[in-house]
């Protein structure tokens, strides 16, 4: 599999001395993967792109085989159907009825890509090749007003999709409620 | 009661001498007259007066949802795992154990591929760990009141696990010093992932091929899952075929569209694993009738994903006052732990509640300062107090 490589500071220098274990096999049980197992197995996209395969799509070239296969269950315009809404739901997610959507809550364009490849159509997944994921990819983020209907996605320009709930996350903070003798012990950052 | 009867109750314990007593209408009768029973048999099957079932709602697509443990029907501290909960996301995929393989690659030394029966070989340990599903007791947020324990808490269900440390499989590894977080993949057919702290997983991480004794059932993960101590239930992926190692969290659709917690001002906890101290009333609880005045044992259980339950409290008048409950021991970190405390029921209207404390000192909240805190949006973690009223007719209600 061609993969996109980003080149990532080393900013894990960070980590903890407790991560480091023993470096030399003690059981030998099992076999080396070799490149072709890990390619067969390995369909993972990381949020700045590593692992997006080679293809391309745009929103315009999306409709048909979005039609085909997922306007039966997501609606014609991605408004939901058996299945929650695609598009809609900007400014609603402080409002008593949040609408979380792709465009409302979905903080990157990547997981977009990786979830419909992994998983979608839901009763066949994997029907779909490259250059449709990215089509239905761009799509969907057409829809929500994020991109062109002629903007082309591909391994270079998803990760570069800027998603309006991308701040919207923060870490976990708990415990946040009252009674609490001692500190919860912290977990790893 | 007669030799027959008495051999008869003591070859059964307590639960043939509760069997003689019912058959009997004015006492303890001998049972007449005898007769063989059945014969053996290769596998075991429940009493057929047995009915406790896990409750599956009708769904358009029955292969993406969930089905509950019926807990107020369970005793001690083990689901049997014939009614451990179910939450699947593209149904459960048939798989030939022969064919099965782990493949654990990415930031090591050595990618490695197992077989069943290699990992088989390694270095086994068996925990008694419960998983409860982050969505457990979620309509909670928004509506009080689910009826009853199955439908409110059913998403929590604790066994017995069987495997190979995850440290075992990233030791024979090798971890590069980019390593930090753990990718876990399944072979469903939506490829469920999670991105998994190293840091944990390394400390108690699972990567379990029995349940209970016997191999996991296919619901639960046949023939491997992983087990993420007192993590929210969704991170124990079922049906395990690939762990990669990795240098930040990849955003799963799982871990940011789902199972993050939105709060009042429109942003979202992320990553929020553990699983905070809980507990609830099975006996008496919701849609159940009291008979009567008179004695019971008010029955519970209490977990948390931080560790150990320290004290489980139980309140027979709304909350007004607290008295401890029995703990029924050993109390293992991130299992259930069973509680216990004896009542005299008057026969008047009266309303229950537990509230448990873990060994961090964190004491479950009460419905009112957790919606203070996180508001109403939340969707998972939902770990409030459960009130149970009592009407002076025995029958039970949620409130």
């Amino acid at each position: 599999m061609e993969r996109c490589t980003v080149f990532k500071p080393a900013l894990l220098v960070l980590l903890a001395a407790g991560l480091a274990i023993a470096q030399s096999p003690k059981t030998k049980v099992g076999k080396p993967a070799t490149p072709a197992d890990i390619a067969q197995r390995d369909h993972f996209v990381s949020p700045d792109g590593e692992g997006l395969p080679p293809g391309k799509g745009s929103a315009a070239e999306g409709k048909k085989i979005y039609e085909r296969r997922c306007a039966e269950c997501h609606g014609s315009q991605g408004q939901g159907k058996d299945e929650a809404p695609l598009v809609g739901g900007q400014g609603t997610l402080a409002t008593p009825k949040p609408l979380k959507t792709v465009g409302s809550y979905w903080p990157y364009a990547t997981i977009l890509f990786d979830y419909i490849n992994r998983a979608m159509p839901f009763d066949n997944p994997g029907l779909l090749t490259y250059d449709q994921v990215y089509a239905v990819s761009a799509l969907i983020l057409h829809w929500n007003g994020i991109i062109g209907e002629h903007d082309v996605m591909d391994a270079s320009t998803l990760p570069k999709v800027s998603m309006p709930n991308r701040d919207g996350f923060v870490a976990d903070d708990r415990p946040d409620t009252g009674q609490i003798k001692k500190k919860a012990k912290p977990r790893a950052k | 009661m007669n030799r027959r009867g008495f051999i008869k109750a003591a070859s059964f314990g307590a639960a043939g001498l509760t069997a003689a007593c019912s058959r009997a209408k004015t006492g303890v009768e001998e049972e007449l007259p005898s007769q063989l029973g059945a014969k053996l048999s290769a596998y075991g099957e429940r009493s057929k007066h047995e009915t406790a079932k896990r409750l599956v709602p009708e769904l358009k697509r029955p292969e993406i949802g969930s089905s509950t443990t019926p807990l107020a029907e369970t005793e001690g501290i083990i689901t049997p795992a014939s009614l451990h909960f179910e939450r699947h996301h593209a149904g459960v995929p048939q798989i030939d154990p022969a064919m099965h393989t782990l493949l654990v690659q990415g930031l090591v030394d050595r990618p490695v591929v197992y077989t069943m029966a290699e990992l088989k070989r390694l270095p086994s340990e068996s925990h008694i760990y419960f998983v409860e599903c982050s969505g457990n007791s979620g309509r909670e947020w928004k509506t009080p009141g689910a009826g009853d324990v199955q439908k409110g808490f059913g998403l929590a269900s604790c066994s017995e696990w069987t495997g190979v440390p995850v440290r075992v499989l990233l030791e024979e590894a090798g971890l590069q010093k980019e390593a930090k977080w753990m990718l876990a993949e399944g072979a469903d057919a939506c490829k469920m992932f999670r991105s998994l702290p190293l840091e944990k997983v390394l400390k108690d991480g699972l990567v379990a091929y029995a349940q209970n004794g016997e191999a996991i059932r296919p619901s639960q993960g046949y023939p491997l899952r992983l087990i993420v101590p007192g993590y929210e239930g969704n991170t124990n992926v079922k049906w395990l075929r690939q762990l990669k190692v990795v240098d930040q969290p990849y955003m799963a659709k799982d871990e940011t569209s789902k199972y993050t917690d939105l709060l009042p001002d429109g942003r979202a906890r992320q990553f929020t694993f553990e699983m905070d101290a809980k507990s609830v009333i099975t006996h008496p609880s919701g849609g159940r009738k009291l008979p009567g005045p008179g004695f019971y044992e008010i029955r519970g259980l209490a977990w948390s994903g931080r560790g150990r339950v320290e004290k489980v409290e139980v309140s027979v008048d709304g909350g007004a006052t607290w008295k401890a409950a029995q703990l029924q021991e050993p109390r293992l970190p991130m299992a259930f732990t069973r509680f216990r405390m004896p009542w005299e029921w008057a026969g008047n209207e009266v309303q229950i509640v537990s509230r448990a404390v873990d060994e961090t000192g964190y004491v479950q909240p009460s419905r009112e300062e957790l919606t203070d805190a996180r508001g109403s949006n939340s969707n998972y973690h939902y770990n409030g107090r459960k009130i149970w009223r009592i009407a002076a007719d025995g029958e039970v209600h949620s409130v």
